[in-house]
């Protein structure tokens, strides 16, 4: 199967949240009980029962209102991706197609995937079962079960003015760079972290920040180094308990260096 | 809509006021973007910066209410336009296929030589003597541009008081984006340009609604963009079916078909006909010499009417047909049915029992608190539903509008569980006038039954209970209700369509009799179901056969009429049948026939027809050509600046008349909140997310996540005099009464850019869908709106009045 991508034009975008509904639909996922905090934005973040999310921003120019923007968070399916490198069970993988996919029986609820996402999208929640509590990553599937079967995407099917399409990757970059040609706009993914499975078409004047995208996204070290060099070094030592514990560590110490950095 | 969906990819400007339609209408955006793709400029024009005017190239706040001062002004920038470059306009199309140059009766004055008004105001009884506003030969126009009394003076004279200063004054709108709008909008008056307007609730719902559209119409005749692809006047509908409700009569004014509601003076079929079908205006001096006027055709129409509710006659019988006529219900005098009127009415007791089916007034009518109590003086309501919605639990603790406990109400209330639209099967009309089959998918949940199947129960047990009373009142007009279909869905279609005497289908509506001998129950749909072809509202080609491809799809679904995908399209050529836009023709004469769209009148064109056979464009007008002059309004035949019922300003700013001196005044509606204690502008509006009164969408947990809460929009700036945060919960007064709400302060909906009277202008966004009854409640916004309305159709001011704003 050929490598495929998602192109989000944000150029395109209205901001009808389509596709954040179809996204449940398509997943059965639940309706989050929210309540309005002084935006049309709902709910206030991902999570494991909410997997696109709709970003609103208002870009003002001299006091008035210049632009309203209207964003998609969702997985990124990067082609070097971090959740897939840190993850310690293998639950986390790459598909054929291009996409980060994952089984979720595999998931030991570690949160490394999150840890280390520089799109901070992998979410995790816990859920009392008769062994005990159950944590479990959750995020964007790229609708797995369609796209194997020649189906777009629930969010892709549903958007109504096309500012999202799905295709082959070759195809999906070549109608971006021909978008944003057309509208003075710049290409988003094409080369970060390998280059991602949803490329995005953004106005030039907009730095891509307001629209939550880093401006150069990076596997973490970290990540890196669990995956290519502690995890092989860990298999040889044996000691997987200590290598848990020296994981954690490097973790935690992570965490309190982005909080220092005031993330 | 004169044109359809689909056609808004083929405007080169797409014009969007009164609407929000990424918001309201998500669909229309891929055919506004397919536009834009194309290289069409988007210009949005509304109080407030919506998900519309994001995608928009240019948007323009402008104060709610000042639609006419607005289009008023454009009107007299094209006209200036037009004499220094008449070669940037379709001169021929303004000439010859609209009323500029036809006489009106020298008695006329206009609200310049009348501070405000037209000649033939009854300022008591709140209505005109049209008698000047007429042409002055009534069946013989003269065309005569030179007359001061043809309409292209009257005009420019009406409108040179709409200056760009005058414009900006009264709309707040900056004259530097005023005159952009201007430039941009104008250049679709080129021959081959075309620019569409599209328009919603933002436009219709003012007490001068009609007139609104009334300029639209003005300014798309001025740029010979009616009848033409990617033009038109196009109303997007609020509900995928109210196109189709309103052709089968959901307004009180109309019978389906767009036929008068017979009044007391109808005493019989023909006077009928004589009191509502107009009679034929023939022009003098244009280039066509005919005119069609299709109403003249109003007696067939009306004729199978009758015979659908009553049966087909074998062989005319007059009397018969009189007889039956009088079975319909009529109009009595000075009386007006509309909304609000009822209200009042059930109010006062009179009318003692209502049916709300799909419709919830306690969230939905406008100044709700009062209606809410006037539910309560019912002997009996019925609400036909998905969920039991306000209307039907309007005497429980939970609505806040009550005057008495529960135990005092003696209303007997009934819900009957409905299906939703993937539970049952039929056709709807959407906005582009298509009549689309749907099939049933799944079967409805509990007890639940589709709207046929409850009007069929019910009018068997009417007709049960009618026949054991001898002494039931109009009796007849219950027993003898011919009553086949049933329950049978086809059988509804087959007989809107019409049938024969042999009960066969009636192949379209030039085929129906005016003598009874023919049936169908909407001319206009006479057509759709056909013996040949079978139902064509069934049929699904999703290939545009049209010779050049310009989006008719015309063998998907079926649209009226005859399948006309753009109606007025004989205006869409010249003189001699050629394409004014080569790349885009709607229809073209070629080789001695028409091609493309089925035509407005298959003559041929005016050039081509023999003298005497020249047909005009315009067939359903009575003089063949547009209305630029249209006398047949309540409240002028030219739109006037007037100030909403409820103004911030203390006076028009153009004239001496405040109001609309016609406008709807409900009996109860109360004294207008001053600007001093009400200074804010309000308006209330949808959001994507809800929809309408709420119970189809505030049920559903998916779309309540997106949308909690019932909010208001303020401005940063009047949040911060009023010390209001973003997502504080604040109160909304108005002279009607208050409402709670969550603030969602923006900079979005800041004070208008200009002063408007010296002041600056400020509005409050309140979206209605919320009631206090479904997953997610609220507060109602039309606790806030007043019981005024349009003076041509009575529909309520919901978009204009005033309120004051605090922290809770």
């Amino acid at each position: 199967m050929s490598e495929k991508a998602i192109l989000f034009d944000a150029t395109k975008c209205m901001g009808c949240r389509a596709c954040q509904v179809a996204c449940k639909g398509w997943n059965e996922l639940p309706g989050e009980e929210t309540s309005n905090r002084g935006t049309y934005e709902n709910p206030p973040d991902l999570s494991t029962t909410t997997w696109l999310k709709m970003k609103f921003g208002e870009v003002s120019s001299n006091g008035s209102i210049a632009t309203w923007l209207f964003t998609r968070r969702a997985c990124m399916h990067c082609t070097d991706a971090a959740c897939v490198k840190a993850c310690p069970t293998k639950a986390l993988y790459y598909h054929e197609m291009g996409f980060v996919a994952y089984n979720k029986d595999l998931c030991s609820g570690c949160g490394y995937c999150q840890e280390f996402c520089p799109f901070d999208v992998p979410r995790l929640a816990s859920t009392k079962t008769d062994d005990g509590v159950l944590s479990k990553m959750d995020k964007c599937t790229f609708c797995a079960d369609r796209v194997t079967r020649g189906e777009v995407p629930a969010c892709v099917k549903t958007c109504p003015t096309g500012a999202l399409v799905f295709d082959d990757r070759d195809r999906i970059l070549e109608m971006a760079d021909d978008r944003a040609a057309e509208v003075n706009g710049v290409v988003y993914g094409k080369d970060v972290v390998g280059g991602t499975h949803v490329i995005y078409v953004l106005d030039r004047e907009v730095d891509p920040e307001l629209h939550g995208l880093p401006k150069d996204p990076k596997v973490p070290a970290l990540a890196t180094a669990w995956k290519d060099i502690l995890q092989p070094a860990g298999y040889v030592l044996g000691g997987v308990v200590a290598l848990g514990l020296a994981m954690n560590y490097m973790v935690a110490r992570a965490r309190m260096v982005k909080e220092k950095e005031g993330r | 809509m004169t044109n359809h969906w689909c056609d808004i990819a083929n405007a080169d400007v797409v014009l969007i006021i009164g609407s929000n339609a990424a918001e309201n209408h998500p669909i229309s955006f891929k055919w506004i973007t397919e536009a834009q793709l194309r290289g069409a400029k988007v210009i949005h024009v509304d109080p407030r910066f919506t998900r519309t005017s994001a995608k928009a190239d240019i948007w323009a706040p402008i104060r709610s209410g000042t639609d006419i001062a607005f289009i008023g002004g454009m009107i007299n920038w094209v006209l200036d336009d037009m004499e220094a470059h008449p070669e940037n306009y379709n001169m021929e199309y303004v000439n010859q296929y609209t009323n500029a140059q036809l006489v009106i009766n020298n008695g006329i004055k206009l609200p310049v030589d009348l501070d405000g008004v037209f000649s033939g105001l009854d300022e008591d009884a709140r209505s005109y003597d049209k008698t000047t506003w007429k042409y002055a030969d009534t069946t013989n126009p003269v065309a005569d541009l030179n007359s001061d009394y043809s309409v292209f003076k009257l005009l420019k004279r009406h409108y040179s008081r709409y200056d760009p200063d005058t414009v900006s004054g009264i709309t707040g709108m900056p004259k530097d984006k005023f005159l952009e709008i201007c430039r941009t909008y104008a250049a679709s008056g080129q021959k081959g340009k075309s620019g569409t307007i599209m328009y919603a609730m933002g436009t219709t719902q003012h007490t001068y609604g009609t007139q609104n559209i009334r300029a639209y119409a003005i300014l798309q005749l001025l740029l010979g963009n009616i009848g033409v692809a990617g033009g038109g006047i196009n109303a997007l509908r609020g509900e995928s079916n109210v196109q189709g409700s309103t052709d089968m009569c959901l307004l009180w004014h109309i019978l389906p078909g767009y036929l008068a509601v017979p009044h007391h003076l109808d005493t019989d079929l023909d006077t009928y006909v004589a009191n509502h079908a107009p009679g034929t205006i023939t022009p003098v001096g244009l280039a066509g010499d005919k005119s069609s006027n299709w109403w003249s055709n109003y007696k067939k129409y009306i004729a199978s009417l009758v015979a659908a509710w009553y049966g087909v006659l074998s062989a005319p019988d007059p009397a018969l047909m009189d007889t039956r006529f009088n079975y319909l219900p009529k109009v009595k005098k000075g009386e007006n049915y509309s909304h609000m009127r009822l209200f009042e009415k059930m109010n006062d007791g009179i009318i003692k029992g209502l049916m709300c089916w799909g419709q919830n007034p306690a969230v939905g009518g406008p100044m709700a608190g009062f209606e809410r109590k006037a539910l309560e003086k019912l002997d009996w309501l019925v609400c036909v539903d998905l969920w039991e919605t306000e209307t039907a639990a309007f005497w429980k603790p939970e609505n806040p509008s009550r005057s008495k406990p529960t135990s005092e109400i003696d209303t007997e209330v009934w819900l009957l569980p409905a299906c939703a639209s993937y539970e049952k099967e039929g056709t709807i009309t959407n906005s582009g006038r298509w009549a689309q089959y749907r099939y049933k998918a799944v079967d409805p949940p509990g007890e639940a039954e589709d709207d046929l199947w409850i009007v069929d129960k019910l009018v068997q047990k009417l007709k049960e209970l009618y026949k054991a009373d001898p002494d039931a009142p109009n009796r007849d007009a219950i027993i003898k209700l011919s009553w086949t279909h049933g329950a049978d869905v086809d059988k509804v279609n087959r007989e809107i369509n019409g049938l024969d005497s042999n009960g066969k289908l009636v192949a379209n509506f030039t085929k129906l009799k005016d003598d009874g001998t023919t049936s169908s129950g909407n001319w206009l749909y006479c057509d759709m179901y056909t013996e040949e072809e079978g139902n064509r509202a069934k049929w699904r080609d999703p290939v545009d056969h049209h010779p050049h491809q310009i989006g008719l799809y015309s063998n998907w679904a079926w649209c009226w009429p005859l399948n006309r995908r753009i109606i007025y399209n004989r205006a869409s050529v010249d003189l001699d049948g050629k394409a004014w836009d080569e790349d885009q023709p709607v229809i073209e004469w070629r080789g001695g026939t028409w091609i493309g769209d089925v035509p407005d009148g298959g003559w041929p064109p005016i050039n081509v027809a023999p003298v005497g056979s020249k047909y005009l464009p315009f067939i359903m007008k009575p003089e063949g050509v547009a209305r630029i002059w249209g006398y047949g309004r309540a409240d002028g035949p030219l739109p006037e600046v007037y100030e909403p019922w409820e103004s911030p300003l203390d006076a028009n700013l153009m004239s001496g008349t405040k109001n609309d001196p016609t406008c709807f005044l409900g009996e109860d509606r109360g004294d207008p909140g001053s600007p001093t204690s009400y200074p804010y502008v309000a308006m209330t509006y949808r959001v994507t997310e809800e929809w309408q009164a709420g119970q189809m969408t505030r049920n559903l947990p998916w779309l309540v996540e997106l949308m909690p809460e019932m909010f208001v929009e303020i401005g940063e700036d009047l949040a911060e005099a009023k010390g209001i945060g973003n997502g504080h919960r604040v109160k909304v007064k108005s002279a009607r009464g208050e409402i709670a709400a969550v603030a969602v302060v923006t900079k979005r909906l800041n004070k208008l850019p200009g002063k408007v009277g010296g002041k600056d202008i400020y509005h409050v966004g309140i979206p209605w869908h919320w009631g206090y009854t479904g997953l997610s409640t609220g507060a109602s916004a039309n606790i806030l709106t007043p019981h005024v309305g349009d003076a041509n159709t009575a529909i309520p001011e919901f978009k204009t009045f005033l309120c004051d704003v605090e922290k809770a």
